[in-house]
């Protein structure tokens, strides 16, 4: 579930606000949103891909929430990670989309 | 302040169906309202997976071949007239998105259409519909029908719950034709992308007079790493599993391990480790999948060397075959003037008594929306929107309760919870769910019926817009897990994804599928029976 926003790197643009799919999130008052409603939250680190400040971090956890060290997390290079993987913005073109190999998984593995 | 709209035509729900059928509808002349519980382009299962569509080329033989096959493994419950029609349908439609989405070119030149990652497919969806004219209502949930005098379907109500804080807004879209697209119930399941997926449209549509089909075969199931919602099942297929012990899990020869994984996690742990995936598929998997290695990696976890504890993730409907009744080729249900699309219908057409997952469901998606938006379409311009005559509002429980708040009943909060977690505490347990039987069914339907007495006559919600959506969602759990229950129990046989631990056999008898409906008194019948059962 979504765990942290970090106030130092939020713009406060709201997109995550807007996109998450399951309104966890509720706009704050010249701050960045809060996270209104974890317990909605389907942690599917779809507002991490839309934060184009890398400011969310959902910790991979759906079941129960965890206690999270925000200044390891920032410093881990996991911030992020996402959108770069997906080629997302700035990232375009230089992480290619490679979904449809999807298929080569399910029939190498059927090989052995 | 509310909004009230008129148009020709409103979709509900914004995952893969919705979107194919705004697109539809507005190609075809129509004005087009959306409305998502979420936000589309996010919400869905889709919008957090990958699909694959059924792909077949325009070659006559090959078309037959993969029918046929395919219809071979039904067990009897598809038509493969169906199955025809959505490869067809797939293979025109698909390649549309191209503006919208930058497809992979393969080998040949040729540009890959049927594999699309779901962020950025949802999100090629919500701009082809913006760029067609469709108007999308984000975070707007329908919690209602409106019917017209005759029966037939007038639009509906909801709630835009991102407006006027904390109540929200209160919408009205009047239309000619509607379409249901809220995709397949969860229940509440920790399965990627579904927290939305609580069966709103189903019980919706039965409110309205719409019946269901093959509501028993909803116990599919994904391995997960425990804790995570990364329900992908590609990267497991090189998986091997261990119980507590460190003993290797024999899973057998068949692709799908859900039955002895399902017996090892009843008796304790399993743990999984993917180490015979190939090194050069590790070395782009984050480039296939970007999603699947977060988890692994925000734990510390290196899924190629070492073991890690996995759970396995009920569906409910989503990838079993169960769903609206439909009546016609259009896609309309039972109600005139309201179609269903994608996994809020059935799936048996195409898919019978096994999951469509994989191939088919998605392309099923894709033209079940599609017809449906273009027949919504032309009920618009040929009946007109019919916006002078009075309507009434079809909505019941969790929105009307027939009683007040009654003695020793809990404030709305806390029996929408208990509503939550009855339903999940029924349709979720391994041995409830993939090894029924009788004396436990007949107990799920008791307590389920218990259940909706309670959310029918006293779940009062109250103004606050999350408490209204959630206890609409409570109602649409309940009266979704019944209909499962009840057509379980009356198939008295094992098919596909419905397992009877008390009938293991296909009994040749029974291969016909099961309509199911009701809501105070749920009935199962045969299809095509003139007169049904009521069991519970
Ligand atoms: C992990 C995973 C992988 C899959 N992979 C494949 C694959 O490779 N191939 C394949 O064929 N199929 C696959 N499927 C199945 C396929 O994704 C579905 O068949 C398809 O997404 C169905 O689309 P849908 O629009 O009907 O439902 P969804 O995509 O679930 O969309 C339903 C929408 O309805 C909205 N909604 C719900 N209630 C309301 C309400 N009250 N008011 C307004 N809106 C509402 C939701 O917010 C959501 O946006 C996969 C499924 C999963 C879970
Ligand atoms: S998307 Fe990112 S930058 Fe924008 S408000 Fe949300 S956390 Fe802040
Ligand atoms: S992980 Fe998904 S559900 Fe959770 S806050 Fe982010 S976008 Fe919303």
């Amino acid at each position: 579930m979504i765990e942290l926003i970090f106030a130092d790197r939020c713009t406060g643009c709201n997109a995550c606000v807007r996109i998450c799919p399951t309104n966890v999130l509720e706009p704050g008052k010249n701050a960045p949103p809060a996270i209104a409603r974890q317990e909605d939250c389907q942690t599917c680190f779809l507002c991490e891909l839309y934060c184009e400040a890398d400011a969310l971090y959902v910790a991979p956890n759906c079941d129960e929430m965890v206690a999270v060290d925000a200044g390891a997390i920032a410093a881990s290079g996991l911030l992020g990670q996402f959108r770069r993987d997906s080629g997302w913005h700035e990232w375009a073109g230089q992480s290619p989309n490679l979904h449809w190999r999807m298929g080569e998984l399910f029939a190498r593995a059927k090989a052995g | 302040m509310s909004l009230t709209l008129e148009t020709d035509v409103l979709i509900i729900g914004g995952g893969l169906a919705g979107c194919w059928a705004a697109i539809a509808a507005a190609e075809a002349g129509a004005e087009v309202v959306l409305a998502d519980k979420g936000y589309c382009g996010t919400s869905g299962v889709t919008a957090t997976a990958g699909p694959n569509h059924w792909w077949v080329p325009p070659d006559p033989d090959r078309r037959a071949q993969a029918v046929r096959e395919r219809n071979a493994r039904a067990l009897g419950l598809a038509d493969p007239r169906w199955m025809a029609r959505i490869i067809d349908t797939t293979w025109r439609t698909l390649p549309t998105l191209a503006d919208y989405y930058d497809h992979s070119i393969t080998a040949g030149g040729v540009p890959h259409y049927q594999s699309l990652r779901g962020p950025e497919y949802l999100r090629a969806l919500r701009r082809y519909a913006e760029v067609r004219g469709v108007r999308i209502l984000d975070h707007s949930p329908a919690l209602e029908l409106l019917l017209h005098a005759d029966g037939a379907v007038a639009g509906a109500r909801g709630l835009q719950r991102q407006e006027a804080p904390p109540a929200g807004r209160d919408w009205t879209v009047r239309a000619a034709g509607v379409v249901v697209a809220t995709g397949g119930c969860a229940f509440l399941a920790k399965l990627l992308g579904s927290r939305n997926n609580t069966g709103d449209g189903h019980l919706m549509a039965a409110e309205a007079g719409a019946r269901l089909s093959g509501m028993e075969f909803s116990t599919y199931h994904t391995v997960a790493e425990r804790h995570s919602t990364q329900t992908r099942s590609a990267s497991y297929a090189f998986a091997d599993y261990f119980d507590a012990a460190g003993r290797p899990i024999d899973t057998g020869t068949d692709p799908d391990v859900t039955l002895p994984l399902a017996r090892a996690l009843l008796a304790g742990p399993v743990y999984a480790t993917l180490a015979r995936m190939p090194a050069d598929l590790r070395a782009i998997l984050h480039q296939i999948q970007p999603a699947i290695l977060l988890p692994f990696q925000r734990q510390g976890i290196d899924p190629f060397t070492q073991r890690f504890p996995i759970t396995l993730h009920g569906e409910g409907t989503v990838r079993g075959t169960g769903g609206l009744r439909l009546a016609d080729e259009d896609c309309q249900t039972d109600v005139p003037g309201l179609y269903a699309a994608g996994d809020a219908a059935t799936r048996e057409l195409i898919a019978g008594a096994v999951s469509g997952g994989g191939a088919q469901n998605s392309a099923w998606a894709v033209s079940s929306g599609t017809w449906a938006g273009q027949a919504a379409a032309r009920l618009a311009h040929g009946r007109g929107r019919r916006t002078g005559e009075a309507v009434d509002a079809a909505g019941g429980a969790g929105l009307r309760p027939t009683q007040g708040k009654g003695t020793g009943m809990p404030q709305a909060a806390q029996l929408t919870r208990q509503l939550y977690d009855g339903v999940r505490s029924e349709m979720l347990p391994y041995d409830k769910i993939l090894f029924r039987r009788a004396p436990v069914l007949r107990r799920s339907s008791d307590t389920l019926a218990d259940l909706w007495r309670a959310a029918r006559d006293h779940l009062a919600p109250g103004r606050d817009a999350t408490a209204r959506v959630r206890a609409r969602e409570a109602a649409a759990l309940v009266a979704c897990a019944r209909w499962v229950t009840a057509s379980a129990l009356a198939r008295t046989e094992s098919r596909g994804l419905h397992r009877r631990e008390d009938a293991a056999a296909l009994d040749p008898a029974q291969t016909h599928r099961l309509v199911s409906g009701g809501l105070d008194a749920v009935w199962v019948a045969p299809e095509g029976a003139a007169v049904s059962t009521q069991v519970a």
